[in-house]
């Protein structure tokens, strides 16, 4: 059997050394009516046929040609160095470094991640990681309903549809309340916080694109007594104003854009960066710096008492593992790239936005304009966002995420841009706009 | 230190820059200037008048510059101060670290350029391939209906949970039910989950058969219950004989079991935790399924429901459609999502492979020789001088000790001296000095006579030379660390010098 490597002398030798009579034997415990039921799964494979089975589902996948999805998950230059290293055995097959003195690959690269999100956002303290950015909104609530003691949080629409799901999930049974700021002019405007508000959550750049004031809604939360939740984008930082700039309390987001291919929009990691203040109420994994008995600098997972196997039911949260894999593509891939890299890249989304905006426009496109925005913008369109990114796919296009209808924009799309967006993905998309009669009624047939 | 500066060579000057002591952070090899990759440059407006001045950071992140090779050769190194499963035997228990094929690595490699907002028609492939998996762990599980969302056990604990919750609610008894049941040697994510879930833990006691007391646990049943939490086989690596009573008694209250999937390595393909009575399960699939471990995650944790749960199930499902496969769309009565998208779909496509790879028959022979080599283990360690925590036959793991008066911690530093890893340590908490050893069934039997031949050496080293065995380990890159000025004064990030010092 593949990855099995006894044999028949091998079950006999064990078998006799446990004195055990055959290895159905071995299962006398279990319930004679429970034992090998009928289980109906598909006919094993052998490496050869399996990879050829593979081919033939990716086949039916499409994977190249003009891309302008976002949506929160980006196709960024990852360069070949990233993977290569990441993927090296001991990083990919090792687990939790329970046993500091044979962990301190997993645990050094954990505390430069930690450092690496700590510059990235300005805040001073980094978890491990955690699932996902969606995920990490959530906790981030929860973190700061246990701070505050308060019992609602004020959330913007500008913040990821799919977060605020998340958000919804893990607080209804705790009985949160969740208040929804709706967008003006694509950005949040400064909501009323009452006393009994825990947190306020803003999304920049929010799902639409656009750049919110997020100065002015942390302001907002912090005369009411209560935290400022920023979710940000770790590609962005390179370039925006950081979450510690304008006096956020905790940032959180996804990291998949730093350093993780789409794979269909998971694994990626969740980040969360917090104020001193809120160390202890922090969830997830925290690696430290210490010395050995020799007095040498080592590494090792610190303040446990936070976590579920010291705490169980008293402790901040159940997470027990983190997404270390994806957090060592995103710490290696920044060592890569550099402030230098990394500022490139986000003023190549940025600018390919810009001039996808301006072209698309120039065309007859209806852009909604309202707001500053970074490398993803909206777009108005005459029919379901369903269809049109249905028509696009057919062309050879993957764009247009849906804008939902609580939006209050009709029926409108999101593009985003990369660094890796060339003139050509432009063209083809002006064109696709035009031929479909998405750029107005009148451009059909017009060249871009 | 002295030693290394008595020596004639190398000279310590000479090889400070290679020395482990001294290994240096990443952005201690920084050099302004120096970078390893470059993306597309795109040349255009500046970004104070594309995004406004106001948005703008002032200071640029200090990420370290470094070159190609230097970084290589940073995380290289990195890589070999670190016990893997490719590299050491790594027996944790409870934690399944079996070999990782490398076969699914380059199916994984075939999924990766897919954008979760592509349109239906596009991802067919990979649809197809998530509703088989669906389908696959229905089957294994026994149960009705399986959600690929969450990303960790914890987190399909935590969805398994909130549906049981959801599902009283519905039932009108959402208020009356308010406790959460584990046993005393469960996981501690379990009383965490339900804790998150707003409901209260009572732990009920093991029993001196190393199973649930079932009396006690019949004793703490009520109407307030609104869920039972086991693994099965449990943490000492017992199986529930009385599984279907428990179930029984459970149910008869109106409670549901939930199942947790962390120690289905035992019984996969031979036995379902459906068939016994469960109403919820989560898997592990980093366990069971061999997706890799990756150094603590990501994980990834399906849930699998009994049809009365299903409507609570996280979207979105995958479906297929005649011909055409489709993610699901509004599930009115569901918990939401518990992530964004579909799951951690790398991870799903490797757990996929390893089913398609072994078949039915494949997954019987892992469950029976992982059986096989946690027992054959299990003897060697009580010849080799260990106690052995409910010494019958056992399933998957087992619980050791050392004889009293011997630390487990000693013993476990010790063994790193050897290159092996040692087994989980202080748990389950309800033995004393626990040492929780799991081989599984990757393991050759020669590997583990060495394992046990380490063990009764670093035993017999603990009796004969107690001084011997508190300076271990001594062979590794760092020694014992200070945890306590770890925790007491947090270094959480690297202090940057200024250029001026």
């Amino acid at each position: 059997m593949p990855y099995v490597p006894h044999t028949n002398d091998d079950v006999e030798r064990a078998l006799a050394a446990i004195d055990v009579a055959s290895l159905d034997a071995l299962f006398d415990d279990v319930p004679h009516s429970l034992l090998d039921p009928r289980i109906e799964l598909p006919d094993p494979l052998d490496e050869v046929a399996l990879l050829r089975h593979a081919d033939a589902l990716a086949a039916r996948n499409h994977t190249a040609g003009p891309m302008f999805l976002g949506g929160g998950v980006r196709q960024h230059f990852i360069p070949s160095v990233t993977p290569r290293l990441a993927m090296q055995s001991e990083f990919v097959t090792a687990y939790t470094p329970y046993q500091p003195e044979v962990s301190q690959g997993v645990l050094q690269s954990t505390f430069e991640f930690q450092t690496m999100m700590s510059e990235l956002t300005g805040l001073p303290v980094s978890n491990a990681s955690m699932y996902d950015g969606a995920s990490s909104v959530a906790e981030a609530a929860l973190l700061a309903v246990r701070q505050t003691g308060r019992e609602t949080v004020i959330v913007s629409r500008g913040v990821h549809p799919e977060s605020r799901e998340v958000l919804q999930t893990y607080l209804w049974p705790l009985g949160i309340d969740i208040a929804v700021v709706d967008l003006e002019d694509l950005v949040t405007p400064t909501p009323s916080v009452g006393d009994n508000v825990a947190c306020v959550i803003a999304q920049t750049p929010n799902f639409l694109g656009a750049l919110e004031p997020m100065p002015a809604l942390s302001e907002a939360a912090h005369a009411a007594g209560a935290l400022f939740v920023a979710v940000v984008d770790p590609l962005s930082l390179a370039v925006l104003a950081s979450p510690g700039a304008y006096g956020a309390d905790i940032a959180v987001g996804d990291g998949q854009v730093i350093g993780n291919p789409m794979q269909y929009g998971g694994p990626s990691f969740g980040f969360m960066v917090v104020t001193e203040a809120l160390i202890r109420q922090l969830p997830g994994r925290l690696v430290g710096q210490t010395v050995d008995v020799d007095g040498r600098r080592a590494f090792v997972l610190t303040l446990q008492a936070r976590e579920q196997h010291i705490r169980r039911s008293k402790a901040k949260s159940n997470i027990c593992s983190n997404h270390q894999l994806a957090a060592l593509m995103a710490t290696i891939n920044l060592a890569a790239l550099g402030p230098h890299g990394l500022r490139e890249m986000a003023e190549g989304s940025v600018r390919w936005a810009h001039r996808l905006a301006d072209t698309l426009e120039a065309a007859g496109a209806d852009v909604v304009r309202g707001a500053r925005f970074f490398n993803e913008f909206v777009v108005r369109v005459d029919r379901e966002p369903r269809e049109v990114r249905h028509a696009l796919a057919l062309r050879g296009i993957r764009a247009g995420v849906g804008v939902p209808a609580d939006y209050g924009l009709g029926h409108a799309i999101t593009l985003a841009t990369t660094e890796l967006t060339r003139q050509d993905d432009v063209d083809a998309l002006v064109s696709a706009f035009t031929a479909l009669g998405l750029a107005g009624g009148q451009t059909v047939g017009a060249s871009a | 230190m002295s030693a290394t500066s008595s020596s004639p060579l190398p000279s310590v000057a000479a090889s400070d820059r290679f020395r482990s002591d001294t290994f240096p952070l990443i952005f201690e090899r920084s050099s302004p200037g120096r970078r390893a990759a470059r993306p597309p440059v795109t040349e255009g407006d500046d970004m104070a008048s594309l995004l406004g001045a106001e948005h703008l950071r002032a200071e640029p992140p200090r990420l370290p510059e470094v070159a190609e090779l230097d970084l290589v050769r940073h995380y290289t190194q990195l890589a070999h101060r670190q016990f893997s499963i490719d590299g050491n035997v790594y027996p944790l228990g409870s934690c399944t670290m079996k070999y990782n094929p490398k076969l699914h690595e380059d199916v994984a490699e075939r999924f990766l350029d897919l954008h979760p907002y592509q349109d239906e028609d596009s991802v067919q492939g990979i649809l197809e391939l998530l509703c088989e998996l669906q389908t696959d762990l229905e089957e294994l599980t026994g149960m009705d209906e399986v959600s690929l969302q969450p990303a960790a056990g914890a987190h399909g604990e935590l969805a398994g949970i909130l549906m049981i919750r959801a599902f009283h609610m519905a039932n009108g008894e959402g208020e009356q039910r308010r406790v959460v049941i584990c046993p005393d040697g469960a996981h501690g994510t379990n009383p965490a989950t339900a804790a998150m879930a707003g409901y209260d833990v009572v732990e009920v006691p093991t029993g001196p058969d190393g199973e649930v007391d079932v009396e006690a646990f019949q004793a703490a049943l009520g109407p307030h219950v609104a869920a039972v939490m086991l693994t099965n086989p449990n943490t000492l690596g017992i199986f529930e004989t009385r599984i279907e009573e428990i179930a029984e008694r459970a149910h008869e209250v109106g409670a549901q079991l939930y199942y947790d999937g962390a120690n289905l390595n035992a019984i996969v393909g031979r036995a379902r935790p459906g068939d016994m009575g469960f109403d919820v399960v989560h898997l592990n699939l980093h366990k069971t399924f061999t997706t890799p471990h990756g150094g603590g995650g990501p994980g990834t944790g399906p849930v699998g429901v009994k049809s009365h749960l299903a409507p609570y199930l996280p979207a979105p499902r995958i479906l297929q459609e005649g011909e055409r496969f489709v993610v699901e769309g509004e599930r009115a009565s569901s918990i939401g999502r518990m992530r964004s998208f579909y799951g951690n779909v790398g991870n799903l496509v490797r757990a996929w492979a390893y089913i398609r790879r072994l078949g039915l028959e494949g997954l019987k022979r892992v469950s029976t020789i992982a059986v096989l080599n946690a027992n054959y283990l299990r003897v060697r360690m009580r010849e080799a001088g260990y106690e052995i925590a409910f010494d019958r036959v056992n399933m998957h793991e087992f619980v050791a000790r050392p004889p009293a008066g011997i630390r487990t911690l000693d013993i476990a530093k010790a063994m790193l001296d050897y290159g092996v890893h040692p087994m989980t340590v202080y748990f389950p908490l309800v033995v004393r000095e626990a040492m929780m050893v799991e081989p599984t069934e990757t393991e050759s039997l020669e590997t583990l006579d060495a394992y046990a031949a380490v063990l009764a050496e670093v035993l017999e080293t603990a009796q004969r030379d107690p001084a011997a065995l508190a300076e271990a380990p001594r062979l590794t890159p760092v020694r014992r660390l200070d945890e306590v000025a770890a925790a007491r004064r947090p270094v959480l990030r690297y202090a940057f010098v200024d250029a001026a010092d």
